[in-house]
């Protein structure tokens, strides 16, 4: 059985430090198993949040080797028994201690978010939505909120004062399926420019590299976004849509 | 009463867990005009509904305009050999199909049928397709759509904080106290109404589809208060988790998988699931592999294919083909789908196993077939309530979803979780709400109870020498796989419960390394109480129930016996001993009784 | 929702960045590509000769407006009006600015060169260099969302390009086919996927819309689009890789340093 050096970082706000831990890893095992068996054996203690152990709540997030993954879905193969495997928290929230990290930044952004509003349903009194309505959107609802992304996203990650404005790559997948959705009425381009401020996104698509889900982002949803705002301040959009009459409701 | 060691919040209605019951509860009660606190040891949207994958059952008819509410109910009943709680049964059936339509009005996304629907599919033990899906991870999208809505209805959300012990002022419940995990601190829940919606007992088990929050805190908690439990000896296991590698063990391969046409074959190729057409379900099931592969395209002339049993009898077979030997190399059977769907196909239908075989275990699904075996995944037994209003046998204190029982009696459909946590949920959280409303006089804690609590939660903490929970837990798991599996005898029952006594003296020792900031040595000790309690209760009832029926089997009583189709076992708190009791079930109207005379 | 943080303070790690790979290679080679073209190109439309050998037309010349073009898009150029630099310069600058322009708020170019020449960020969980970010909320980067203006530019620039490979296949002689014809068919048809790959086009054909069951038409343009643009960073470095060896093989062609392969 190989075993590995798992450099772990260890402690809280106040003194904190990576510590070595020799460890033995079986086949097929991931690097949540190898903390577990830190854990289980040698630091009763260690910090570590963690739930389904099948890449679907999103909980175990952290950076291996420096690169923002899941623990449950990184296999150990990938690592080298001759380095140190290094497993830090998520570095862009407030940490509580050892690998678990304050993550209610986005919790409190989620909340920011204008729901979604019905259109009236068919005479019928049902709601209808084609395939071809929903593929779209039904790829950003594949989120298992992790927040690799916002941990990732240097906008907030190496510039702490823009947490107040910026609200991260989860929110504007979250409000994208909203804007896109076949049965809403609101208009969110405005809370995408100055509430969420996507102008702070440079598109460098870290967001969609780290995403254990494979959701494209920036792609589909920031960039969508940033056009849609391009929209209420492009000349010809404006005068297309006073030609054909349309009107949205503001958020 | 204020006091200076514990932060104390005070509510109409506290709802313990944010799964898709108690997030269903917390929104109901919220629409009643009172104040709701939602509490759950993780962070909101990870609860164990994210895991549910297949679907949502419902009988919307928008696949087979046949499918009505009865038929959805026969088969409920059926597949719970009619141990089920009618009432919650027919509740639940009726319900479901509106439950299903307002998470639509809510944001959810289910695929859609050509003319733009909610489409639905085949799951064991239905008799038409009725699961409204989404891919393979209907429970994210029922949970994120459940949240979403939630954080606007005025909801205080109490995130990673556990409930250790319910408090009472004479017979009602008055509060709840925990910790919180962050920081360790002891928080005081004042409450008129408590809603238990803590989800299920897995974590007994070493081989298991349920996360480490599974460790029956719900059940512990109302048995602690004097209320009620029944079927505790029901516990389901999916016929299909993983078996390989060693580390993912027990993860769930969604029952989608057959529903979508996977076939499950022993290491003879063999399609081994005709061989094991019980009785009961002879005169609905195909006997042969071309009817069976007809019944796909066409419902109405063939009989349902064996894949798609009830989780229960498909258990069984794959244990007994393991124990026969005709097992695959790594101790599991075949469940292939990649030669009779497409590759494409099964990208889109069941995307979540394609990546989570792909990635974990390092298998193609649309090449190869997958290695399964049954994995521990629900109880059925719970909290016994009162089928219209969840009420449990302690005024003030409601039980919604896993934590209930009675409405899967013996054996639970697939898909019937889902519908049960929103149609339950919002009967918890309604009922629950109007209780508060109804409320007379003060609300009082008593102190003395509060510190009590909070002085029994840091003893591990404090404790020289003693033992690493770690190894306790692990211990358990180990007795309760081996001895209080799928497969029960007496004797093992017998020894099950000594090791149990030899645990809980153990658990009374458990030492805890470190400080109370997020400790997850200490989590696991203060678990382990709750842990040891739902497993005594469950080989208690294992040992009681001399029959065969559902979700538990005896080898020395193969067989199932009428006159034990008549009772639950009931176990309550006396005195602090715990009493095991035979009680009848609830007799179920005529006109309901009719519906399984009719034969086709 | 109760936030219980112990304190706000993040994770006490020092590091810049904790990885192991060699994640400097990439935006280092693209300072390099980049680099390179920006210095080939701009000298190349400084030269203001060889662009032209008949039938073949540089694509940093074309549409060649000038009176004083060597090659006439239209059958006819620009009176010599009262811009006199014109022609003493370069035809070219009259034109690069427009595809200049599409390639600099292109979606995909800005997050290459924010990466590698900006550092902001270098490379994902590798820490920006400079303390202060603004992102595109200010001038002048608030004007990368009018890429769709530079995106209706690029489109008359495709037409123009198509009409000069046309024009590739008449040689003095006649009909023909030379492997300069074959060369600026493959970069027309790299920068025609570069264009309508590009995100503003996407949106403007089609992802502005939200029920796509009422816009058949739209949804299938969008769709197709959607598939170009998964492909989008690749037509990006194809076509700058092919614009500027279509200019390089035919200005060495009409330097008489290698000959032109007739085929036909």
């Amino acid at each position: 059985m190989p075993t590995f050096t798992m450099r772990i970082f260890r402690g809280d706000t106040a003194r904190g430090e990576f510590r070595d831990y020799r460890v033995e890893a079986e086949e097929g095992m991931v690097v949540l198993d190898v903390i577990h068996r830190v854990q289980a054996t040698q630091a009763p203690d260690l910090a570590v949040r963690w739930n389904c152990k099948a890449g679907k709540c999103g909980s175990c997030s952290a950076e291996v080797d420096g690169r923002p993954r899941l623990m449950c879905m990184t296999r150990m193969e990938l690592f080298s028994e001759r380095e140190p495997v290094t497993v830090a928290p998520i570095r862009a929230f407030p940490l509580i201690r050892d690998l678990v990290t304050d993550v209610s930044f986005n919790f409190e952004k989620a909340k920011t978010i204008p729901p979604l509003r019905l259109k009236p349903p068919e005479p019928d009194g049902t709601y209808r939505m084609m395939q071809e309505d929903i593929d779209r959107i039904q790829e950003f609802h594949k989120c298992i909120e992790c927040f690799l992304c916002q941990d990732v996203c240097h906008v907030i990650r190496d510039h702490e004062e823009n947490k107040r404005a910026f609200a991260g790559p989860r929110v504007f997948i979250k409000v994208a399926s909203l804007e896109m959705h076949p049965l809403d009425t609101r208009d969110r381009t405005e809370f995408v420019r100055a509430t969420a401020s996507v102008g702070l996104c440079n598109i460098t698509k870290c967001c969609t590299e780290v995403c254990p889900e494979g959701i494209h982002i920036t792609d589909n949803a920031i960039i969508p976004l940033k056009e849609r705002m391009a929209d209420s301040f492009d000349p010809i959009v404006w005068l297309l849509r006073k030609f054909r009459g349309q009107t949205t409701q503001p958020a | 009463m204020a006091n200076a060691d514990y932060e104390t919040h005070e509510h109409d209605v506290i709802v313990i867990g944010a799964g898709g019951a108690g997030l269903r509860a917390a929104i109901e009660a919220a629409a009643q005009g009172v104040s709701v606190g939602l509490v759950c040891k993780s962070l909101l949207g990870k609860a164990h509904t994210v895991m549910a994958e297949g679907g949502i059952a419902a009988a919307l008819g928008n696949v087979w305009p046949e499918d009505n509410w009865q038929v959805h109910f026969r088969d409920t009943m059926r597949g719970g050999k009619m141990l089920n709680n009618w009432r919650m049964a027919q509740l639940h059936a009726q319900e479901a199909p509106e439950r299903v339509l307002e998470l639509e009005r809510w944001g959810a996304l289910f695929d859609r049928t050509k003319d733009g629907r909610i489409l639905q599919r085949d799951f064991g033990g239905h008799r038409y397709a009725r699961l409204a899906h989404v891919g393979d991870r209907t429970g994210l999208e029922m949970i994120r759509t459940l949240q979403y809505h939630g954080i606007h209805q005025g909801i205080d959300v109490y995130m990673e904080c556990t409930i250790a012990r319910l408090l009472k002022d004479g017979e009602r419940v008055s509060g709840a106290v925990g910790y919180w995990r962050p920081h360790g601190k002891v928080v005081l829940f004042k409450a008129k109404a408590i809603v238990l919606a803590t989800g299920g007992i897995g974590k007994a088990w070493k081989i298991t589809s349920n996360s480490w929050e599974y460790t029956g805190d719900g059940h512990a908690l109302a048995l602690w208060a004097g209320a009620d439990l029944i079927d505790m000896e029901f516990v389901q296991f999916h016929p299909t988790g993983m078996v390989w590698p060693p580390s993912v063990r027990g993860i769930l391969v969604t029952e989608g998988v057959r529903g979508d046409g996977g076939m499950l074959k022993n290491n003879q190729g063999e399609r081994f699931m005709f061989n094991y057409i019980p009785e009961f379900f002879k005169g609905e099931t195909a006997d042969n592999e071309e009817e069976a592969d007809r019944w796909y395209d066409d419902k109405r002339n063939n009989r349902r294919t064996p894949d798609l049993l009830p989780r229960d009898e498909v258990a069984r077979a794959i244990n007994a083909e393991m124990k026969a030997g005709r097992g695959s190399p790594h101790g599991g059977v075949y469940l292939d789908i990649a030669s009779r769907r497409t590759a494409d196909y099964i990208r889109k239908r069941l995307p979540s196993m394609y990546h989570q075989f792909k990635e974990l275990a390092g298998v193609d699904i649309t090449k190869e077939p997958m290695e399964v075996g049954p994995t521990c995944h629900y109880v059925m037994g719970g909290v016994r309530v009162d089928a219209d209003s969840t009420a449990a046998t302690v005024p003030g204190l409601f039980a919604a979803g896993e934590v209930a029982g009675g409405m899967h009696g013996s054996n639970r459909l697939g898909g019937n979780s889902l519908s049960d946590l929103l149609v339950f949920g919002r009967r918890a959280g309604l009922h629950a709400a109007l209780y508060a409303k109804d409320f007379g006089g003060a609300l009082t804690v008593d102190a003395g109870q509060v510190d009590a609590v909070a002085r029994e939660l840091v003893e591990p903490l404090a404790r020289v020498g003693g033992e690493n929970p770690y190894a306790i837990q692990a211990d358990l798991q180990e007795t309760m796989q081996s001895l209080v599996g799928l497969i029960r005898t007496e004797r093992e029952l017998e020894e099950a419960l000594r090791k149990l006594e030899a645990l809980k003296a153990r658990a009374k020792r458990v030492r805890v390394e470190g400080g109370r900031t997020y400790n997850p040595g200490w989590h696991t000790a203060l678990d382990l109480r709750s842990l040891l309690a739902v497993a005594e209760c469950c080989a208690l009832a294992a040992l009681e129930r001399k029959e065969s029926r559902g979700g538990h089997t005896r080898d020395d009583h193969p067989y199932t016996d009428d006159q034990w189709g008549k009772v639950n076992v009931v176990l309550r708190l006396k005195n602090g001993t715990l009493q095991l009791s035979r009680e009848p079930l609830p007799e179920m109207p005529g006109e309901l009784r009719a519906l399984f005379q009719e034969r086709k | 929702m109760n936030g219980h943080a112990v304190s706000q303070a993040r994770p006490p790690i020092a590091a810049a960045h904790l990885r192991k790979d060699t994640w400097w290679a990439l935006p280092l080679a693209v300072v390099g590509v980049l680099t390179s073209f920006i210095v080939y190109s701009t000298w190349a439309a400084l030269q203001n000769a060889h662009y032209f050998v008949a039938p073949y037309l540089s694509p940093f010349y074309s549409p060649c407006l000038s009176k004083s073009c060597l090659h006439l898009t239209l059958g006819r150029g620009l009176p010599e009006f009262t811009v006199p630099i014109i022609g003493v310069v370069s035809p070219a600058l009259l034109i690069l600015w427009g595809p200049a322009l599409f390639r600099l708020t292109c979606y995909y170019y800005r997050k290459a060169y924010y990466r590698s020449f900006w550092l902001a960020p270098v490379a994902c969980a590798v820490r920006d260099v400079k303390a202060g970010y603004t992102g595109e909320t200010r001038f002048p980067l608030i004007l990368q969302n009018f890429h769709r203006y530079a995106w209706y530019v690029a489109v008359v620039f495709i037409v123009f390009l198509t009409w000069d490979a046309i024009l590739a296949f008449r040689f003095p002689d006649g009909f023909g086919i030379g492997v300069g014809t074959l060369v600026m068919w493959l970069n027309v048809i790299l920068l025609a996927g570069y264009t309508f790959s590009c995100h503003s086009c996407r949106h403007i054909c089609g992802g502005h819309v939200d029920v796509f069951s009422k816009s058949p038409t739209r949804y299938t343009l969008w769709h197709v689009i959607s598939r170009l643009n998964e492909r989008h960073p690749m037509y990006a470095w194809l076509s700058l890789g092919s614009v500027g060896l279509t200019d390089l093989y035919i200005r060495l062609v009409s330097m008489g340093v290698i000959r032109d392969l007739r085929l036909l």
